[in-house]
């Protein structure tokens, strides 16, 4: 690593080129600069690398130099574990001049959710590009392509502390997505991916304007002036020097008048901002452009017409990861930027905005489920439908978690989002697999397979069992957690959302005896390939992460103690409420 | 007249800013189309294609002295005012001078393609294109009545002759007469609005209308009466007035309701015609927007931004709701630069610094992708395929990648993905709207702002479905290669390196907008 760090260094000598001005801050337990950047950037010079070096019919060695190229990149992503963990805050800052009339900056830098997150992302990225070796047949190049552009896109979301760039990223992100669906997708793919871009589009346009009118905010001299020193203290990290430094430039760019994009700055206005309509309009056009794009009821009908028509590693992205971004959105950007909108009990008379999100955070545990039930107990269900409507109710539990605005509900809800995007990722690997062999999804064509899958079986009922949220599967934890925090905030919503639960292993139970027990009762099955070598290598990251998460969390959620306390913090000063305390004097340092 | 002495008398302070020194780009412009027109006669073989590019040198020549006008006023003498104030070259100007010249040298790169394929290859046409620059250019500088109206008519008459230019097709020919007996008719009311502007103010000047327009609205608003009584209300006479303008001007920037002239002539004219007329003659017609609705009607901003409010509001939706369903390409770019005008009256409705840049910005981004998209459209056609449905563009991503692939550039910016051009124009139009909202403290700015934005979802419906027939269909019917000859393919790289440009790093082209409008937002307050 530091002979790397060293030529990057020498490199920079040789070359004189002008690097952002990193080097002002004190960046903590970096060994490599602007890693951020390079995770970012690394897959788009991949893109371009494939672009220009192969020609269209070398198929095989783009699958090969693609697939590499994503190991490569989930390799220095692995860097960012060097995340001080202790510390907290935003780590691996970096901030260079971007378009400086406009206020907005090239500004990253992750916390711990952020870290995960990237991660994940990587590693689901290399997953997906191994398992579309046999599965994609044509036009490979563009393929490869326009996953490694999905990857930049998708982990500059993450790694964004610049509203402006996190906006930029967030609607780029879907123009791969919709090629990957359009021309890889399914008989009724062409419908699929209009549908999908436009869906998700609705959402980001209007949260366009949100961004906007938050960057005049900035502006707002009365309302800048009212922020104190203890609220930036807490947004940034009071020893985090990098950060506070980043938080002071914002500070000195708005306190001027030219505003800022920061998305730290923006969390500390939250805490300003006067509850009334102008935060709730504000909070709905980021919540609308999240909640789409999660999806939550009733906005998720983009989802199953998506997954079934994708390829399996653009599933596996899409839910993996893609819709992490509106429950990371919603993470990172609505609760701590409007505080009193989520956590409001009264705009809308008897009831408050923070009531019907979870109103529909529940609605999409039940439905999703009911859904999800429903092709089981059709005869000729798609497994794939099954999965894409199980994720609508996983991700219910998500925002269930986000809204129970504690710390065990956030926590829970954070890791959740690492959890399905392990388990759900993998189900649709799994659900890939045996397209591919079969070419139909129909789950009455299987019975029996345990009989000449044994393996392939054996996955599938871990992941199946992860999905129910078995114990010691990683799943337990983080349902566990939401549950929790739903409960100390309101019983009845743990209640209700429990009953989705008991749904979800019904259905999960149910198919799995329907695909894998029994007689072998179609002779079309018989000759079926158990799982080859590389499809192992594909499953076992995620076998691992299932059971190590399961069984010892604790280094995940160290991760994300630190984050959620800030969200915590940020909540907790216009709003009470129970478990806050605890977690503090536990959680402090 | 007032305005005019002063500003002579700054003048003579300057070195030699004779008058003509001051349009000498369009001076140039015109000396070179009166010899364009009179070179295919003397020489004795038919060059055509010669004195195209002789058009193209003397555009890049007039963007030259262009340069130097700049350079040598260093925006720090401008305002400067020349002909009794019939012209007055300030950086509004300037900027869109430079807008139109860009068109004008990408519309006479399409065109000798196409032309060739048509084999209408005639040197007029070519002068032709450029009047209809000159024409632009006086508009964008005009600060009279009289020389603004003279200018458009320049401009609209040069369009008449060229939209018709195909002479052998029919659809060309019914373009030419629908948009002559419509354009005539708008061109009357506009009149008509300048003539009671006249009756108001008794100066044809854009700076005197302007003072006594705001002085006679508040005369009639003082209660005191005494100096009330003198004066005749005038603003009953205001009105119509307004109205008549703003219908003249929705008519040639095609704002709904008068927009029906626009599909039309956009699929029967040529298709370089098209991309010229949807570019530079909008563009030319907002100028003349800001010239008369800012600065001449300034004072009456309460009464005409809810009208183009409106306006623009119903334009958006109606053009992106008929763009929908349309097949033709060219008909469906009729439609999206509806709508388009849609979104850069809101520009003027924001009436602030990021309006006007935002209008600036767009406008530059909206002429560059438009002249790249109806480019492709030239370089698809190839033997029996006209190339102007959108079902022609299929498989094109196979065929040639390099040409799809600005495409759809094109598209996912006038669309206005971010990291385009278009998404840099469209966010400052909507954010001058929100800024508008806060400082007037209405609500509507916002809801406007979001209807707007809601309607560019509507907008990617159909831009997606080029990149649909491009790279998600596929494959296309014919083996026959696209002729894809230097000039068109110098025109779209250009275009496609500017709306990257603009979209990545827009800082010198905002920088550069927001300076030139600076004057014209301290003007309103």
């Amino acid at each position: 690593m530091r002979s790397f760090a060293r030529s990057v260094v020498l490199s920079r000598r040789l070359l004189a080129v002008r690097w952002p001005r990193t080097k002002n801050y004190k960046i903590y337990h970096v060994k490599i600069p602007y890693l951020l950047s390079i995770a970012t950037w690394l897959p788009t010079i991949g893109a371009a690398l494939v672009l220009t070096l192969f020609r269209k019919d070398q198929a095989g060695a783009v699958k090969k130099f693609a697939t590499a190229w994503f190991a490569l990149v989930f390799v220095v992503s692995l860097l960012l574990l060097s995340y001080d963990r202790a510390g907290g805050g935003m780590q691996f800052i970096e901030d260079a001049q971007w378009i400086p009339l406009i206020g907005t900056r090239y500004q990253l830098g992750a916390d711990g959710v952020s870290v995960l997150l990237i991660l994940l992302t990587t590693l689901l990225g290399f997953i997906g590009a191994l398992s579309s070796w046999t599965a994609i047949e044509k036009r490979l190049k563009e393929y490869y392509v326009l996953l490694l552009l999905l990857q930049t896109a998708v982990v500059g979301v993450f790694a964004s502390m610049d509203l402006f760039l996190f906006y930029v990223f967030f609607e780029v992100s879907l123009v791969p997505m919709y090629f990957l669906i359009g021309i890889w997708g399914g008989e009724n793919r062409l419908y699929a991916a209009i549908k999908f871009f436009l869906y998700t589009l609705v959402g980001s346009v209007l949260m366009l304007l949100g961004v906007l009118k938050m960057y005049f905010l900035t502006q707002d001299a009365t309302l800048v002036s009212q922020i104190s020193a203890a609220t930036l203290d807490a947004v940034g990290g009071a020893g985090n020097t990098a950060a506070r430094l980043m938080l002071g430039d914002a500070a000195a760019a708005a306190g001027s008048g030219a505003g800022t994009f920061n998305i730290m700055y923006m969390q500390a206005l939250g805490s300003v901002l006067p509850m009334g309509t102008m935060q709730v309009l504000l909070f709905s056009a980021f919540a609308l452009a999240f909640a789409i794009k999660v999806p939550v009821f009733p906005f998720h009908t983009w989802l199953p017409d998506a997954h079934v028509e994708a390829p399996t590693a653009g599933s596996v992205i899409l839910a993996g990861v893609l819709l992490k971004l509106g429950t990371y959105g919603f993470f990172r950007v609505a609760l701590p930027m409007f505080p009193r909108a989520v956590s409001d009990e009264h705009y809308f008379g008897a009831f408050g905005v923070r009531n019907v999100m979870v109103g529909l955070a529940l609605v999409s545990i039940i439905y999703g489920a009911l859904a999800a039930m429903y092709f089981v107990v059709k005869r000729d269900g798609d497994v794939k439908k099954l999965v894409a409507y199980s994720s609508v109710s996983s991700m219910g539990v998500v925002m269930l978690g986000l809204f129970a605005l504690n710390a065990n509900g956030l926590t829970g809800a954070v890791l959740h989002m690492i959890n399905h995007g392990i388990y759900s990722a993998a189900l649709f690997l799994l659900v890939g697999i045996i397209y591919e062999r079969r070419h139909t999804r129909s789950i009455a064509e299987f019975g029996g397979l345990s009989h000449v899958m044994p393996v392939y079986a054996t996955v599938f009922l871990l992941m199946m069992l992860t999905a129910i949220g078995l114990p010691l599967l990683c799943v337990f934890i983080s349902e566990f957690l939401a549950m929790r925090g739903a409960f100390e905030a309101n019983p009845w919503w743990a209640a209700v959302a429990a009953l989705g639960m008991i749904l979800n292993a019904g259905y999960m139970l149910w198919l799995y005896q329907r695909m894998f027990f029994g007689e072998l009762d179609n002779p079309q099955n018989a000759r079926l390939k158990d799982l080859s070598n590389r499809e192992r290598a594909d499953m076992m990251p995620l076998v691992l992460l299932t059971l190590w998460i399961g069984v010892y969390p604790a280094p995940f959620i160290k991760y994300i103690v630190q984050p959620v306390g800030v969200v915590v913090r940020q909540l907790n000063a216009v709003h009470t409420m129970p478990g806050v305390k605890e977690f503090y004097s536990a959680g402090e340092h | 007249m007032l305005l005019a002495q002063t500003s002579s008398a700054a003048s003579s302070e300057l070195p030699v800013w004779s008058d003509l020194l001051l349009l000498a780009p369009e001076l140039i412009l015109a000396v070179c189309a009166c010899a364009a027109l009179v070179v295919e006669v003397v020489l004795p073989l038919r060059r055509s294609r010669l004195v195209a590019r002789f058009a193209l040198a003397s555009v890049v020549l007039a963007a030259a002295s262009l340069l130097v006008l700049l350079w040598q006023t260093n925006n720090t003498l401008l305002p400067l005012t020349g002909f009794y104030g019939m012209v007055r070259i300030d950086g509004f100007a300037l900027f869109l001078k430079f807008i139109f010249l860009i068109a004008a040298a990408l519309a006479i790169l399409i065109s000798m393609r196409y032309a060739d394929i048509e084999e209408e290859q005639h040197g007029e046409y070519y002068a032709l294109l450029l009047f209809a620059t000159i024409g632009m250019m006086l508009l964008a500088c005009g600060y009279d009545l009289i020389a603004l109206y003279v200018s458009l008519e320049l401009m609209a008459v040069t369009f008449y002759v060229l939209v018709g230019f195909t002479k052998r097709e029919r659809r060309a020919n019914e373009a030419a007469m629908k948009y002559f007996l419509l354009g005539a008719f708008s061109s009357g009311v506009l009149l008509y609005g300048m003539s009671l502007l006249y009756g108001v103010a008794g100066s044809t000047n854009l700076g005197d209308i302007a003072q006594s327009v705001a002085a006679s609205l508040t005369v009639q608003t003082d209660v005191t009466g005494a100096a009330a009584a003198t004066l005749i209300p005038l603003r009953p006479l205001l009105l119509p007035g307004m109205i008549a303008l703003a219908a003249g001007l929705f008519f040639k920037v095609s704002a709904v309701p008068f927009h029906l002239w626009a599909p039309d002539v956009y699929e029967g004219a040529p298709t370089p015609v098209t991309a010229f007329l949807s570019t530079g003659s909008k563009i030319a017609s907002f100028a003349l927007f800001v010239r008369i609705f800012a600065e001449a009607l300034g004072g009456m901003r309460v009464d005409w931004t809810p009208l183009l409010g409106l306006v623009a509001a119903i334009t958006f939706f109606v053009g992106n709701l008929a763009a929908v369903t349309q097949s033709n390409a060219k008909r469906l770019l009729a439609f999206s630069s509806i709508s388009n005008a849609g979104y850069l009256l809101l520009g003027l409705v924001a009436g602030n610094s990021y309006g006007y840049t935002g209008l600036l910005v767009y406008a530059l981004v909206y002429t560059l992708m438009n002249m790249g998209a109806f480019g492709v459209l030239i370089a698809l056609r190839r033997g029996g395929i006209k190339g102007d449905r959108v079902d022609d563009l299929a498989g094109l991503a196979q065929k040639a990648p390099g040409v799809a692939a600005m495409m759809a550039i094109f598209m996912l910016s006038l669309g206005g993905l971010p990291l385009t051009g278009g998404f840099i124009g469209k966010y400052f139009l909507f954010g001058g709207l929100l800024q508008r909202g806060a400082s007037e403290n209405r609500a509507w700015y916002y809801w406007l702002a979001g209807w707007a934005i809601i309607n560019t979802v509507v907008s990617f419906y159909y831009y997606v479905r080029f990149l649909r027939q491009m790279y998600l269909s596929e494959g296309c019917d014919d083996d026959q290669p696209l002729a894809f000859p230097f000039t068109l393919r110098t025109a779209l790289t250009v275009a496609t390196i500017g709306i990257v440009l603009l979209g990545v790093y827009p800082q010198p082209f905002i920088a550069l907008a927001q300076t030139v409008v600076a004057p014209l937002v301290t003007m309103l307050h």
